[in-house]
This record gives C-alpha cells, sequence and structure tokens, in this order.
C-alpha cells in the first residue's frame, strides 16, 4: 500500500509539472491554434534563470527565502519575456500564412533556444540549489513524499484556482475566452486581439517558469535539453485531455503522470515515454478529440 | 530605404537593441558555476548583443516592409512580376532542358571533381532528397502532418542492419524488404490514426516515432541497444572488390540511381488517379469523399508509399555509415526532414530537391563555425518561414485554360 500510495503521490507530481506546461500549450492553441514547439524551451530558460539568479543572489549573502521568491520572481519576468519576444519575432508575421508555416518555425525557435542556451552556458548538467525548504511535519513520511512533492502540487493547485479565476471573471478572461471562440469575431466587437495573444503568451510562460523552478529544485540537475523532454510530454498530455481545453490539459497531465508513475512502478522502468505515447494512442483511437475535446462534427 | 534611417526608426533600434541586452543579459553575460560557486561576467557579450540587435533591427523593419508593403502604397507589382518571370524561366523547356544537363553532368562529374569527403556529404545530402520526396507525399500531397517520419528510416536501417548480421543476407536483397517493412510500418501506424486530424495526428505520429526509438534503444537482445551495430557492409557488386574509397563512389553512383528513381516516380504518382486523390483529400475531407475517393484506402497509400522511400533511405543509411545506433533517429531528424518539405515549397519536387540540399550542405559547411551551426539552422528556418513562408519555390496549382474561353471573353 504505501508503495502504491508513493507511485500515487510521484504520479500526481509528475502530473502537477506537466500540467503547469501543458496550459501553455493549451492556452496558445486555443487561441491562434499553433503548436508552440518552443514553449518547453521557455520552460528550460525560466529554470536557467532561477540557476543563475539563485546563485549570484547566494553569492551576495541573501538568505534562503529571499533567494527562492526572487529567483521565482525574476524566472518568470525572464520566461515571460521570451515568451513575448518569440511571439513578435516568430508567428506575428506569420498569422495570415499557411498552417505548417508557424510550426516549422516553431521548430527553428526551439532548436534556437536550445543551442543559445548551450553556447552561451553550458552543455553538462547544473546543479540546481534546492531551493523548496524541508518541511518537518512530513519527516515520518519521507519514504513516501519528499516535502518538494508537496509544494509542487500545492503549488500547482494554487497557480490552477488563479488561473481559473482570472480565464473566468476578469476582462481579460473574458477577451480570450472570445478570441478563442471566434478571432475575426472578436475583434469586431472590440477586443484587442493582438494584446490578448501576448497576455496568453505572457500566462503561459508564467507557468511554465513555475514549473521550471519547481522540477528543477526537485530533481536537483538541469541542463539546455530539459526543455524539449517535458515539452514533448506536455503537449502529450495537453492532446490527450483534447487541446484548447484548460480542464483538459489538467485532466491529461495527471493521467499522463499517473500512467508513468505506475507503469515504471510496476512494469519496468526503461520503458516510461513507451507507455505514456502508447497511452495516448490508445486513448485517441476511443476519443479522437481527446478526453475532454468536444468532437466537432464539421458541416458542409 | 532612406525612410529607415530618419530618427524615429533610429529610436526604435535603440529600444530593441536595450530590450535584447534586457533579454539576454542574465544567459549571455552571467555565468555561473554552482559548484565552486563563483560568477564570472562578460560584458563584452553586453555590447554584442546591443550593437547587434541595434543593427538586425533595421534589416528585419526592411525586410519586413519589402515583404508586406503598407496598404497605401499601390500593390508591390514589381515583386508579382519578378516571382512571376522566375518560375516562367523555370517553366520553360530550353531553361530547363539546359540546368537538368549541366545537373546531370555535375552529378556525373562530381566524385571525381572533389574528394571522398565531398562524396560523402553529396550522398548523405542525397538520401535526404529521398527521404524529403517521401514525407511530400503525406505531408505536401495527403495534407497529413506527420512529425515521426523517421520512425521508418530507422526501420529501414534496422532492417538491413539486422537481416545482415543474423542472416547475411546482402544489401541488394535488403533494400526492397527495407523498403517493404516501411511500407509495413507505414500501414501499422495508418491504421489507428485514419480519424485522426491536424494536431491530433501530428502528436500521434511524434509519439509513434519515439516508441520505434526508445523500443530500439532498450530491447538489447532485439537491437544490441545504445550501442548500435557496427560492421554493416557497404554495397557492392558480387564478384568485384572494392576499395574503401572506390565503394564511397559507387554507393553515390546508386544513391543517384535511386534519387532520380524516386523522382521519376514521385513525379508521376502525383498526376495520377491516386495523386489527384491525395490532394484532393488535402484540400477538403468531405469533399473528397463525396466525390467517391475511398478515405481509408487513399491515405493509407499515402502513408505506406511515404514510409517506403524512407525504408529505402534507411538502408542507405546504414549502408553508408556502417554503424547504426537508435541515436541517430531521434526527433530532430524528423523535424529537418519536415523543414525540407516545407521550406522547398509543399508539393513541389524541385523545392524539395532544392531544400534538401541547402538544409544538408548548410551545416556541413558550416563546419568552420561547427559549434554555431544549429543556432544558425534554427534561425534560418524561423527567417525563412517568417519571409517566405511559401517555401522556395511555391507549387503552382496545377490549372487548365481554355484557349477558345479567352479568346471569346477578348471578342466581347
Amino acid at each position: 500500500m504505501d508503495y502504491f500510495l508513493e507511485l500515487f503521490l510521484g504520479g500526481l507530481t509528475r502530473g502537477s509539472i506537466y500540467a503547469l506546461i501543458a496550459l501553455g500549450y493549451t492556452m496558445v492553441y486555443g487561441i491562434i491554434e499553433l503548436i508552440n514547439f518552443a514553449h518547453g524551451e521557455i520552460y528550460m530558460i525560466g529554470a536557467f534563470t532561477a540557476l543563475i539568479a539563485a546563485s549570484v543572489l547566494n553569492i551576495m549573502g541573501f538568505g534562503p527565502v529571499t533567494i527562492l521568491i526572487l529567483a521565482m520572481v525574476l524566472a518568470i519576468v525572464y520566461s515571460c519575456a521570451y515568451g513575448v519576444t518569440m511571439e513578435k519575432i516568430a508567428y506575428k508575421p506569420l498569422r495570415h500564412s499557411t498552417r505548417l508555416a508557424p510550426l516549422i518555425s516553431a521548430i527553428g525557435m526551439s532548436i534556437f533556444f536550445q543551442n543559445y542556451v548551450l553556447l552561451a552556458q553550458t552543455s553538462d548538467f547544473l546543479p540546481f540549489p534546492s531551493l523548496l525548504p524541508e518541511l518537518e511535519i512530513l519527516e515520518p513520511y519521507a519514504y513516501i513524499i519528499r516535502s518538494s512533492e508537496v509544494f509542487i502540487i500545492l503549488t500547482t493547485f494554487g497557480v490552477m484556482v488563479l488561473l481559473t479565476l482570472l480565464i473566468k471573471f476578469t476582462r481579460i478572461g473574458k477577451a480570450m475566452r472570445a478570441t478563442a471562440q471566434d478571432r475575426t469575431m472578436a475583434m469586431l466587437v472590440g477586443v484587442d486581439v493582438n494584446r490578448v495573444i501576448s497576455m496568453t503568451f505572457i500566462i503561459g510562460s508564467s507557468m511554465a517558469a513555475i514549473g521550471g523552478v519547481l522540477i528543477a529544485s526537485h530533481i536537483g540537475q538541469i541542463n539546455f535539453y530539459i526543455g524539449f523532454i517535458a515539452g514533448i510530454k506536455a503537449f502529450t498530455a495537453a492532446v490527450l485531455g483534447g487541446i484548447g481545453s484548460i480542464p483538459g490539459a489538467v485532466l491529461g497531465s495527471l493521467v499522463l503522470g499517473w500512467t508513468e508513475s505506475f507503469a515504471t512502478g510496476y512494469i519496468s522502468s526503461d520503458y516510461e515515454d513507451v507507455f505514456a505515447f502508447g497511452f495516448l494512442v490508445l486513448i485517441l483511437i476511443f476519443r479522437p478529440a481527446g478526453l475532454l475535446g468536444k468532437a466537432t462534427t464539421q458541416k458542409v | 530605404m532612406w525612410k529607415f534611417f530618419s530618427l524615429d526608426e533610429i529610436k526604435k533600434s535603440l529600444l530593441m537593441a536595450l530590450w535584447f541586452i534586457f533579454l539576454t543579459f542574465p544567459i549571455m553575460v552571467i555565468r555561473v558555476n554552482p559548484i565552486y560557486n563563483v560568477v564570472e561576467w562578460r560584458w563584452q557579450n553586453m555590447a554584442l548583443v546591443g550593437a547587434g540587435a541595434f543593427f538586425l533591427s533595421f534589416l528585419w523593419r526592411y525586410f519586413l516592409e519589402y515583404k508586406n508593403p503598407a496598404p497605401s502604397k499601390p500593390a508591390d507589382d514589381a515583386a508579382v512580376s519578378r516571382s512571376g518571370r522566375f518560375s516562367e524561366l523555370l517553366r520553360s523547356s530550353g531553361t530547363r532542358r539546359l540546368a537538368i544537363g549541366a545537373a546531370v553532368i555535375l552529378a556525373l562529374a562530381f566524385p571525381y571533381l572533389f574528394s571522398s569527403y565531398q562524396v560523402n556529404i553529396m550522398t548523405t545530402a542525397l538520401i535526404y532528397v529521398v527521404l524529403g520526396l517521401g514525407l511530400n507525399i503525406v505531408v505536401g500531397l495527403a495534407g497529413l502532418l506527420d512529425l515521426g517520419y523517421v520512425a521508418f528510416y530507422a526501420v529501414g536501417a534496422y532492417s538491413y542492419a539486422l537481416l545482415n548480421l543474423h542472416f547475411g543476407l546482402s544489401f541488394w536483397i535488403c533494400l526492397p524488404i527495407g523498403a517493404a517493412l516501411a511500407a509495413l510500418f507505414g500501414i501499422l501506424l495508418g491504421f489507428p490514426v485514419l480519424r485522426l486530424r491536424g494536431d491530433y495526428l501530428a502528436i500521434v505520429t511524434l509519439g509513434f516515432g519515439e516508441i520505434i526509438r526508445l523500443v530500439l534503444e532498450n530491447w538489447n537482445d532485439f537491437s544490441k541497444g545504445p550501442s548500435g551495430i557496427a560492421g554493416i557492409p557497404r554495397p557492392g557488386i558480387p564478384g568485384i572488390e572494392m576499395s574503401l574509397n572506390a565503394s564511397s563512389v559507387f554507393l553515390y553512383f546508386l544513391m543517384i540511381a535511386l534519387a532520380l528513381f524516386t523522382i521519376m516516380v514521385v513525379s508521376r504518382l502525383r498526376n495520377s488517379r491516386i495523386g489527384r486523390a491525395w490532394i484532393a483529400l488535402r484540400e477538403d475531407e468531405i469533399a473528397c469523399q463525396a466525390m467517391g475517393v475511398d478515405k481509408t484506402k487513399t491515405k493509407l497509400t499515402a502513408f505506406a508509399l511515404g514510409a517506403t522511400w524512407a525504408g529505402m533511405g534507411g538502408v542507405m543509411f546504414a549502408a553508408k555509415t556502417t554503424f547504426i545506433n537508435p541515436a541517430s533517429f531521434t526527433f530532430l531528424e524528423s523535424a529537418i526532414i519536415l523543414s525540407i518539405v516545407v521550406l522547398g515549397g509543399m508539393g513541389s519536387i524541385i523545392g524539395v530537391i532544392a531544400s534538401a540540399f541547402i538544409l544538408i550542405l548548410l551545416p556541413e559547411y558550416l563546419r568552420a563555425f561547427s559549434e554555431y551551426r544549429m543556432l544558425i539552422f534554427g534561425a534560418v528556418l524561423v527567417i525563412m518561414m517568417v519571409f517566405r513562408p511559401q517555401g522556395l519555390i511555391s507549387n503552382v496549382r496545377q490549372t487548365y485554360r481554355f484557349k477558345g474561353l479567352q479568346e471569346n471573353k477578348e471578342g466581347d
């Protein structure tokens, strides 16, 4: 039972991180129908910024809590800056071109960012300081759950609640929903679509940055390539849940996290990714639009 | 042009430079060593980024303006007629014959003019021509976005390597077997994704590619795992001993033959019944079905025929490198092949050939800046898409011109 619980919580942690990244994918997709392949790189840049900030602040002699907060804030700021700049350079000029052009542009951006960090920093794995404090209450349960996992699950939950509130009740949230439904119509009723798109990238990037910092301090090391794998997984999760749907992305991420966790725990750890993708194919055979995606019937 | 040096434009560029200095500050300027807890400040990078962003932003705005002229100005007739003249030139049979003749002579003389290193690079580029043309069937013609094309390439390469290792089968037997196995895998992938559309298809094919790679990596008894298979023989003619140099030249000519064969088949396919069915399926699935095209059969043939070329390319690749391991079949390969198709102009055969040469030879000849070549590759993809999203040679839609009709109109 303990083993089951450990795997369950491990899967929940994994799923939470996937959810933080998958939301960025699904929101961007919902609004401009683009698979933003470089989204994983934004997460990687967030983690690197936090690492650099934490090291510099550590040498300057700040306390651990200050470091955590400042590193997190800087990671979010820089991830947003990169996300918005990327949108302006690589996607905005392509808004009216063929469907595949922005996808290639996104793949190009992803390769560019990976090599940019590789060249400007290093190709080695860098140890990431464990910024998250240890909780003493959890000491007796250490064999089941680590305190960083608790932080990840709680933070993700908090972010989800904030995001839901933002989308449901604020002006910009309403504008986002309108743009996702019908961009031309939203423009006609006076929604500033460019601003909505920038805002989507900002929200998506900041969640990716939070995910990046959390997972980096949980695992304890990063390199330039972490974004790619995480990005692919999160994308899988978003599709699993039904791309474009926000609750779908969260559900898909959790399902994917549990699938991986239980499959590696009970069957074999070598085939972790095979289980993830195999499960995706299986789900899509029976529900071609994902778990929560609406099956659209095309009218002629 | 000169208006780009007005005060306003300079201000814009300055702001851009400041923005990029801010953006690249933590990653370009600071380098930390977390083990020794030391920080290295590289201020010279900041100056470089600032200056670079300042000048590049002029160029960026200039070219963007050039591509999309402001609506107040009269439409850019010059640009239209220029591209029109260019494609006219491509289509005129005289220049075409001349160009093909020159290409043939160059291709035949190539191994005797350049070193064997160059010949090897050319062979690689030709493999990618075949791969690009194969994927062009799936993505360009049938409009099915396949991000896992490299899986079929891996199937081809491993079928040659394993059949040779276990049963000692020669290259000539393995080439058709590799192609057939790849086609089989194409159908295998095709079945579950028949109902999927667009981006769902993209992620499933991506997952399929990753599954094939991961199985090859982890199933040690079958594929020897990450250490790969070495000592794959190069192709030869039975009874003739060839030196290393001669066999790489032989492989080069073999590859030319395969590329020509591919070009012939693909261009015949495009104008065939099934080819037109693919294009119809790409344009509108429902209308296509209403016209009596069997969707299942059409999609599956697209997957199978596309995969066939990847299988052959894979066999050639294994024969060329004589060593394969799963690391050669990552998603990056799929992305590169897809980029070849899209950069070339979807559906255009000449475009795909040209972009395969550019995309494969560019990083090879950029080896002087070997560190920066993937960085440049990424940037080239983005820049190409921003400034020429339709690809190098945009595919001209086949149209029928009724001469009589036009004359009638003029008569009116």
